[in-house]
């Protein structure tokens, strides 16, 4: 295991373009080729390619959450408020929580949806009219739209709930037990996974809820995300980048998870390639890595700095990425 | 102290209890309406009860789960988790967090949250357990609310209130129950929950640096008697209420029927060896009932002091420092907990001896 990339790791960062956030960063999408870099109170920064910087001030207080759909980014705060940006940097506020609860979760999905949640409320706003809105068992943890059609995933204690916001039927639930944050659909929609407040994934196989559990982590999973086509699913949590198999039928079911780019410290943040097998990795010390799964190749993008790196972004086309510290660095990198 | 440079500082987390009914929310009006220059972040139950205006109060829901070994001893507050995360995006825009609880919650999943939670733990430390306790009404609590007990026996700073409510002889009486449980807090005698704040804000209780003193309170007057087994002396002499200690011939000695307290002590060193493994099966097999235990240790041929804190299951321990020239180099434990299992903790115990 080394503690550093190796000297001779080939390097991209001198095609960063440093980006001063002033603040920490907590997400970061892209508008097209604009860099949408959330901060940790009030504002969003969008950072056009070879354009001019622009922050946008939306709330008043922390951002607690936030999404894209490519199109626009989502953000949720504790001012009880739900914004939607565009590259543009025109904002719509699409709601205010009528008790100014804060706005834990977001979720961007197809066609313009958009889903809060608030406590144990989560909302949906697909085309025109109101939200509509359902009461799940516990404070929701995390919030996801499938891939197709508008059923919206919302991870609770126990559990997560599988609702059709546009049909009258009660949600679906799927039951593990434990504590259930973020969660996240494969990208054909047959698998779905959460992290849990212990360090380990549970998953499930849509069709039949069968169960499967990925562990083996030195800490809670933070970010987790599919590769091109969800042949394989990326995770931070531990001192390397691990990638559990969802090639088959039975996911990640008997099979082990491969495992690159051993550090010293935590991957925290990962972030995959929108058309090759690559993954951009994050680390605690504040490192990026860009990783190739066929051969585990690495490629150094950002040196080590001040914090624990917490947002990593690609555009769709793969050839801008964007990454975010919460000591507040952040920096695009032009791979084209 | 405010609140740029302090990015790096853990912000200190107060965890204020009370049955129903005992004065927290006066306390917690009290606490956000006083001059002190400090802004504090506070996490309620009851939204509204509050009645000042803070854009820094949060509601909470109370939602306690297991972690996935199904032990109740690692219970967690999974909205603190939520919360305090939450709260970190405007860090530096604070001094100090507050929970409160409701009057019918048990404070160990709230303190257990800050061990259990890697993150949480990470940005914040546990400052104290504050408890709230009703002069008049607590005597009757402790026979019929478990929680009430619960909340005694946690606590490191007790506020008896509504001593004006009540005569010098009921208020005497009371201190004696409470002490009965936990000899061990601090305890200060109130009327409508007037306190000077930094009698319950910035205590360190939970710091294992400041484990320097783990004597019963009462024994901090020096009144020269030898508590070594530390429970069930009735009286408080630790603070200056006004009235004279001429009732001595007339200590009030209460055991409470399914509270304790005790403490342990030798002046033999410790072998590392073997006090480990015996105190992480105590917790295991016992930990339900042990509310907390702390403790200063002597290891054989180590230099420094060692010193721990326990909740429940979960255990905390850390060199602290170098054993002074002089100092008496003695092993000293406590625990609080319902139904201990006393004989064989001090046989335990014995056996560790190095």
């Amino acid at each position: 295991m080394a503690d550093t990339a190796p000297p001779n790791t080939p390097s991209v960062v001198e095609r960063t373009r440093v980006i001063a956030a002033g603040a920490p960063v907590v997400a970061a999408h892209f508008l097209g080729r604009t860099a949408a870099l959330v901060l940790g109170e009030e504002a969003v920064l969008l950072v056009p390619y070879k354009g001019d910087e622009q922050r946008l001030a939306l709330h008043g207080g922390g951002i607690l959450s936030a999404a894209t759909d490519g199109v626009s980014v989502i953000t949720g705060g504790d001012d009880g408020k739900v914004f939607s940006t565009d590259a543009k940097g025109e904002s719509r506020l699409i709601a205010t929580d009528a008790k100014r609860r804060w706005i834990d979760h977001v979720a961007a999905g197809p066609d313009g949806a958009v889903a809060w949640s608030a406590g144990k409320s989560a909302f949906v706003l697909a085309g025109k009219g109101e939200p509509r809105s359902i009461e799940v068992q516990s404070t929701v943890g995390g919030l996801a739209f499938a891939p197709k059609g508008v059923r919206l995933a919302i991870a609770h204690y126990n559990g997560v709930s599988m609702w059709f916001p546009n049909a009258q039927a009660a949600p679906e639930l799927l039951e593990w037990k434990g504590s259930h944050h973020d969660v996240a659909f494969s990208p054909n929609g047959q698998f779905m996974v959460t992290a849990m407040q212990e360090p380990a994934l549970h998953g499930w196989r849509v069709v039949d809820a069968k169960h499967m559990r990925m562990s083996g982590y030195s800490a809670r999973v933070r970010s987790f995300a599919w590769t091109v086509g969800g042949k394989w699913l990326a995770t931070s949590g531990s001192e390397q980048l691990v990638l559990w198999p969802f090639q088959g039928k039975d996911g990640p079911m008997g099979k082990q998870p491969k495992m690159f780019a051993a550090f010293a410290v935590r991957v925290t943040t990962v972030a995959c390639h929108p058309k090759q097998e690559v993954v951009a990795v994050g680390y605690a010390d504040g490192t990026v890595l860009l990783v190739r799964i066929d051969d585990g190749a690495e490629v150094l993008g950002k040196k080590p700095g001040d914090g624990p790196v917490t947002a990593l972004g690609w555009d769709a086309a793969g050839t801008l990425l964007a990454f975010g510290t919460e000591a507040g660095e952040a920096g695009l990198i032009d791979l084209a | 102290m405010s609140s740029e440079k302090a990015q790096t500082e853990k912000l200190p987390v107060t965890v204020l209890t009370g049955y129903l009914g005992a004065g927290k929310t006066t306390l917690l009006n009290r606490i956000l309406s006083e001059p002190h220059g400090k802004k504090y972040a506070v996490i309620v139950n009851e939204f509204g009860e509050i009645g000042i205006d803070n854009e820094l109060v949060v509601g909470a829901d109370e939602e306690v789960f297991e972690m996935n070994n199904g032990c109740i001893c690692c219970t967690v507050r999974g909205d603190l988790i939520r919360i305090i995360e939450g709260l970190m995006r405007r860090k530096g825009k604070f001094d100090a967090i507050i929970v409160e609880t409701t009057g019918l919650a048990d404070p160990a999943p709230v303190a257990q949250t800050f061990f259990v939670d890697e993150n949480v733990g990470r940005r914040t430390k546990l400052d104290a357990v504050v408890t709230v306790a009703d002069a008049k009404w607590l005597k009757d609590r402790l026979k019929d609310a478990p929680e009430a007990k619960n909340q005694i026996a946690f606590a490191d700073v007790i506020l008896l209130n509504k001593t004006d409510l009540v005569t010098d002889a009921e208020l005497c009486e009371v201190e004696a129950r409470i002490r009965a449980i936990n000899p061990y807090a601090k305890l200060h005698r109130t009327q409508r929950s007037q306190i000077a704040l930094n009698e319950i804000l910035g205590r360190n209780a939970f710091d294992l640096d400041r484990i320097l003193d783990i004597e019963p309170e009462f024994l901090n007057a020096g009144d020269g008697h030898d508590h070594d087994h530390g429970h069930d002396h009735g009286h408080d002499h630790g603070h200056d209420h006004g009235h004279d200690h001429h009732d001595h011939g007339g200590l009030k000695h209460y055991h409470d029927e399914d509270m304790q307290s005790f403490s342990l002590k030798t002046e033999k060193p410790l072998s590392p060896d073997k006090f480990f493994p015996w105190i992480q099966k105590l917790v295991a097999e016992d930990g339900p009932a042990i509310l907390r235990c702390k403790g200063i240790l002597n290891f054989k041929d180590d230099p420094d002091r060692f010193v721990f804190q326990g909740v429940h299951m979960i255990l905390d321990g850390d060199h602290q420092r170098a054993w002074k020239d002089g100092e008496k180099r003695d092993s000293k434990l406590v625990f609080i907990g319902r139904n201990l299992p006393e004989e064989k903790i001090r046989k335990g115990f014995d056996a560790v001896v190095a």
